[in-house]
């Protein structure tokens, strides 16, 4: 009775309907005239939507550059919404810089590449996704790491933040727990020649030691608490970023500071600003 | 007699898909999903009476074969049109980020209206067959249909899902077969034959694999799946739910929500315990060393024992039994542990039983098979501390949907009423940001303390939060100086924020886990003072104390405030949308859309050559007012007796079969009650105005409903304790009468439609079936805006203006 969904079965249904766009829609007409005739109806209705939504995705794909260009400045824009609490003021140009040159596109499944740049999590399969642009640079921001930093990172998923990471640290140590997804991610960082970065499949929850100390540890599988041995393997100076919420989007981050002093400070951010208490106004 | 015992049968299969449906979609998607889905599949009934008032002269002459053939086609596309929805990629999750995904929405409708069209057409042919006695068609439908409902929900606690899945379509087979009884001998026996065939095989021949269930992998338990040694120890199918029981020898779990930073101990091994693939609750290994349990003195829900030695504790919700080794690990005396699902019991009590440490049988652990408010209501005790614990998983918004009554204003108070004098109520829910959920329990408990006479209940009042919990504590008394100050340790010591308590400060609000704006303690401060209301109309989401009557605890949503929410989900805002509403009003207004489109277009082109159109309007009103104002009332009957009756599918099963059946009744006499009332007005001409037997069934119902609003609360306070089969016969005795009058306009207005314009006869069917799949939900919307009341005074409105509509006589012209 367990579900038996493998990656390829799982990914073919996923995106079954957008191959069918992926020529434009004359050819998926064609293609849908050779499904049985009770598929028809139903897939031309999600045809008809799916189109102007797929259309920016035919034209793009040799344009790289420009869709991380634009990617960058989406996130620009929603930095400007950033609270205070975040204490970023915005997303640094550090953190932007190495954003504009990832290659954010080889990160996802073939199947929804020309979609790569855009402002969304997508799904990469085993129930896992790849975070919206925003929220990577945002969980990186918080992390405030200098170049010689050491960065733990909890979830290795599509490989992505582990790549943006490897762009401004001296060293990241990545887990993940889906073997197939850790072996995926380890082939792609080390065809684009991330060498500082290592990846192993294990638990999480347990951190590295042996990788460790770290000077930053980011988390992004949601938890139900912080793991004492990740606070254990932070250095003075420290910071932890988790998010707290759904799949396919945080409710709000959690920002753990370990002190100088190993004292231990908690602040909880909400990734826009929302003004619930606005007296008089309707 | 064959052809109507053929339509109960197949009434009772149709029935039972519709319940099973709900089971199935919980498991495999979210339960919401399947609301949407079946009030989609409701249409089929319209557009099986469209088509049957176009060709109802050539479905007479074929009554039998086609009867046969739509009760087969029943049975095969209620297999076949399950798996293959199941089987759609459609994401409810990714709605957000991809608004196409709804577009998979419309091919799952399809799908599904495939065999409630089948169905249908059994039934509306019935009416079009024999339709001069359409009460008695009337009564086999209903009663037909009540059985199902009701058998249905006996069968799942013997059977899983899926097997009952191919019951449901072996009784169309069966329903198949009767009909052919009135085929000649020879061929009869060649179909019952083929059918009994086509019976095993769909029970016995059919790969497993088909039928697996493909549970989202967006839900817990197919994430938890996909890593490296974990595996199902065992599961547990019930009307409740299926539970799964999985290992984790590899990556343990460990669910200790809400577990401070500065915890040193872990918890021991865990097995998880999945509720319909999601809803995690964990079974720890215990020995019976207290020491393991260290750590439940490290979550928001342990304050409460800072203040007791020794208490006596009532757990409401018990699940896996963490909150009872909480109080096991802090020396209770009397250990009260309550669990509605007797699965989940048996899975700690027997199942796994020694891993448990047999918690559950411990001299000092009393076990209750029961609801929460039914057993604080039933029972004579008083506790030290009364302990709700998370109860729900903290999905995004989709159960604004669902009615809650253990969170309303009368519950406190029950809660309250069973504290010993200085005793505790201790709610935990997950944190928020905005919050939402603690500040709605903050006010309801406010308020539930005012009503009970407390002339300060600020005082009386604390609140604590970690890092994804929150703790409200409710004392019977006044919070005293010692008190204050064991919390404070408490909370320092494992870096949590107190946000409120009597001698509350700013600065001691947001002090470890800090908030850019001190939401709790602003919000908790605004609750106690004179801006209340101002506080409560200004914040984005509604967070106003919820009743027994408008019992949504989850729906948070403000409408004005919605195109704000729009805006910003993109920019990390989408975990503030409370989507419950939206989906409801979305779903509306698809169906609105699609019965338009698939039930009346096709009625108004073919209008000209319908005999008796003229009278259209008249007939197409009555039944649109019936449509609406039975579905209003069955619909706040079964809100409002899931509180009596403990639990939403109890509640379903119990209601909709009593009306079925009643109404059944009602509308198998409701001829001769006709007759008898017109031969009183010949015998007696003059004595009393003229009162058709449509009038008089309205004015049963409009009186007896209205009574209902008055005095249910007041029964229901008065029986809440009595035992499950008597609440059952009373709900079915408070039903009756209601029923009975209900189940009499519809057949009553379908004779007059015969007699005066035949050919309208599936128009009415029609039009009544497309009011069905509108006022469902519309009934969802007006309860969660308005409150319960008003869906009823609407139904006793409709069913006016129905009276009022038929008091002319249909012109036979």
């Amino acid at each position: 009775m367990a579900p038996n969904w493998s990656k390829s079965v799982m990914e073919e249904r996923l995106y079954q309907t957008n191959d069918l766009m992926r020529d434009g829609p004359l050819d998926a007409m064609k293609h849908l005239m050779h499904r049985s005739p009770s598929f028809q109806l139903c897939l031309l209705a999600v045809l008809i939507g799916f189109v102007a939504h797929q259309r920016a995705g035919f034209a793009a794909t040799d344009h790289w550059p420009e869709l991380r260009a634009a990617m960058v400045q989406t996130i620009k824009g929603y930095a400007a919404t950033l609270p205070e609490t975040a204490g970023t003021g915005g997303i640094s140009d550090n953190v932007l810089n190495v954003m504009s040159e990832v290659p954010r596109h080889r990160f996802v499944p073939k199947r929804v590449e020309h979609r790569a740049y855009q402002d969304r999590p997508l799904p990469i399969g085993h129930g896992q996704t790849i975070s919206q642009p925003f929220i990577v640079a945002l969980m990186t921001e918080l992390l405030k790491v200098n170049r010689d930093a050491k960065v733990l990172e909890i979830g290795t998923g599509s490989g992505y933040q582990a790549a943006v990471l490897a762009g401004l640290v001296e060293a990241v140590c990545t887990i993940e727990i889906i073997p197939e997804l850790a072996d995926t991610a380890t082939g792609i960082l080390k065809d684009l020649g991330y060498d500082n970065v290592q990846t192993k499949i294990g638990d999480g929850y347990l951190g590295w030691p042996d990788c460790g100390p770290f000077d930053g540890i980011i988390v992004t599988a949601a938890a139900g608490h912080v793991p004492p041995p990740l606070i254990r393997q932070l250095k003075p100076g420290g910071r932890i970023v988790i998010p707290i919420g759904g799949v396919f989007g945080p409710q709000y981050l959690t920002l753990v500071e370990k002190t100088a002093g190993d004292e231990l400070q908690t602040r909880q951010v909400l990734p826009v600003r929302f003004v619930p208490f606005t007296r008089g106004s309707p | 007699m064959i052809p109507h015992v053929a339509l109960a049968v197949i009434s009772a299969a149709v029935l039972a898909y519709e319940v099973l449906l709900v089971r199935l979609f919980a498991i495999v998607q979210w339960h919401h999903f399947a609301f949407m889905a079946i009030s989609i599949a409701l249409l089929g009934f319209g557009i099986s009476g469209t088509l049957l008032a176009i060709w109802q002269e050539w479905v007479k002459l074929h009554f039998t074969k086609i009867f046969a053939a739509c009760a087969i086609l029943f049975g095969v596309s209620a297999l076949v049109s399950f798996l293959v929805a199941q089987a759609l990629p459609f994401n409810a999750l990714a709605v957000v980020w991809e608004p196409a995904q709804l577009l998979y929405l419309p091919i799952m409708y399809l799908l599904l209206v495939v065999p409630f069209f089948c169905g249908a057409t059994c039934i509306g042919l019935s009416f079009v067959r024999f339709g001069d006695e359409a009460g008695r068609v009337y009564a086999f439908n209903l009663i037909g249909s009540a059985v199902g409902a009701l058998g249905i929900i006996g069968v799942l606690f013997v059977m899983t899902v899926q097997d009952a899945l191919k019951l449901v379509a072996i009784l169309s087979l069966l329903s198949a077969a009767v009909i052919s009884l009135q085929e000649r001998w020879g061929l009869r026996s060649v179909l019952v034959t083929g059918y009994g065939i086509l019976a095993l095989v769909i029970w016995a021949a059919l790969p497993d694999a088909w039928f697996a269930l493909r549970i989202s992998e967006y839900k817990e338990l197919a994430s938890v799946l996909k890593i490296t040694g974990t595996k199902v120890l065992s599961e547990r199918s019930g009307p409740l739910g299926l539970l799964t029981v999985v290992e984790s020898p590899n990556v343990p779990f460990r669910y200790v929500p809400g577990l401070s930073l500065n915890a040193e101990a872990l918890p021991p091994d865990q097995l998880g315990v999945f509720t319909d693939g999601g809803s995690m609750t964990a079974v720890t290994r215990f020995d019976g060393q207290r020491e393991q349990l260290t750590y439940l003195n490290y979550t928001t829900d342990a304050l409460a024992y800072q203040f007791t030695t020794r208490p006596s504790v009532l757990v409401l919700g018990a699940g896996g039994g963490r909150n009872v080794l909480q109080a096991v690990y802090h020396h209770a005396k009397h250990i009260d542990a309550v669990e509605l699902d007797a699965n989940m019991v048996r899975v700690v009590q027997q199942d796994y039983a020694r891993e448990a440490g047999n918690i559950y049988s411990r001299p000092d652990v009393h076990v209750h098979l029961a609801e929460a408010r039914g057993f604080t209501a039933s029972s004579q005790r008083q506790w030290d501390l009364i302990q709700i614990p998370l109860l729900d998983a903290s999905g995004g918004g989709i159960h604004g949907l669902s009615e809650t009554y253990i969170y309303t204003a009368e519950a406190f108070s029950g809660y309250i009423e069973r504290l010993r004098p200085g005793g505790w109520l201790s709610i935990t829910r997950w944190l928020k940001l905005p919050p939402r959920d603690t500040l709605r329990l903050f006010a309801t408990a406010l308020d539930a303390l005012r009503g009970s006479g407390v002339e300060a209940p600020e005082n009386q009042l604390m609140l604590i939060r970690g890092l994804n919990t929150t703790t409200l504590l409710v004392k019977n008394g006044a919070i005293t100086e010692t008190e204050i100050a064991r919390a404070r340790g408490f909370a320092q010591a494992r870096s949590f924020d107190l946000c409120y308590h009597p001698q509350i400060s700013a600065d001691e609000a947001n002090r470890y886990n800090i908030l850019e704006t001190p939401y709790f303690f602003a919000g908790t401060k605004a609750l106690i003072g004179t801006e209340r209301d101002s506080f409560m109309s200004h914040y984005k989401f509604d967070v106003a104390p919820v009743t027994d009557e408008k019992p949504y605890f989850f729906n948070f949503l403000k409408w004005r405030h919605l195109p704000e929410l729009l805006s910003i989900q993109r920019s990390g805002g989408a975990g503030l949308l409370e989507l419950g509403s939206l989906i409801l009003v979305g779903t509306l207004v698809q169906a609105t859309i699609l019965s338009a489109l698939l039930i009346l277009a096709p009625l108004w082109i073919r209008r000209r050559s319908l005999a008796g159109f003229g009278q259209l309007w008249r007939v197409a009103g009555y039944f649109l007012a019936l449509g609406l104002a039975f579905l209003f009332i069955e619909i706040a009957f079964i809100q409002k007796f899931i509180l009596f009756l403990s639990h939403p599918l109890y509640a379903v099963a119990v209601v909709l079969t009593g009306f079925l059946l009643f109404a059944g009744i009602g509308s198998g006499v409701s001829s001769s009650i006709a007759e008898r009332i017109d031969n009183w007005h010949k015998t007696h001409p003059g004595r009393m105005p003229y009162l058709s037997a449509i009038q008089f069934s309205v004015a049963g119902i409009i009186t007896v409903s209205l009574i209902y609003m008055l005095i249910l609360p007041t029964v229901f306070a008065a029986l809440l304790s009595i035992t499950d089969t008597g609440k059952v016969l009373v709900s079915l005795l408070l039903i009756a009468p209601l029923a009975f009058f209900m189940g009499m306009p519809f057949p009553l207005g379908l004779s007059r439609v015969w007699s005066g314009a035949p050919a309208l006869v599936p128009w009415a069917w029609g039009v009544n079936g497309c009011a069905s799949v509108l006022s469902a939900m519309l009934a969802t919307l007006i309860a969660m805006n308005f409150g319960f009341s008003v869906v009823i005074w609407a139904a006793a409105i409709f069913y006016a203006c129905a009276a009022a509509v038929f008091v002319r006589p249909l012109d036979a012209s």
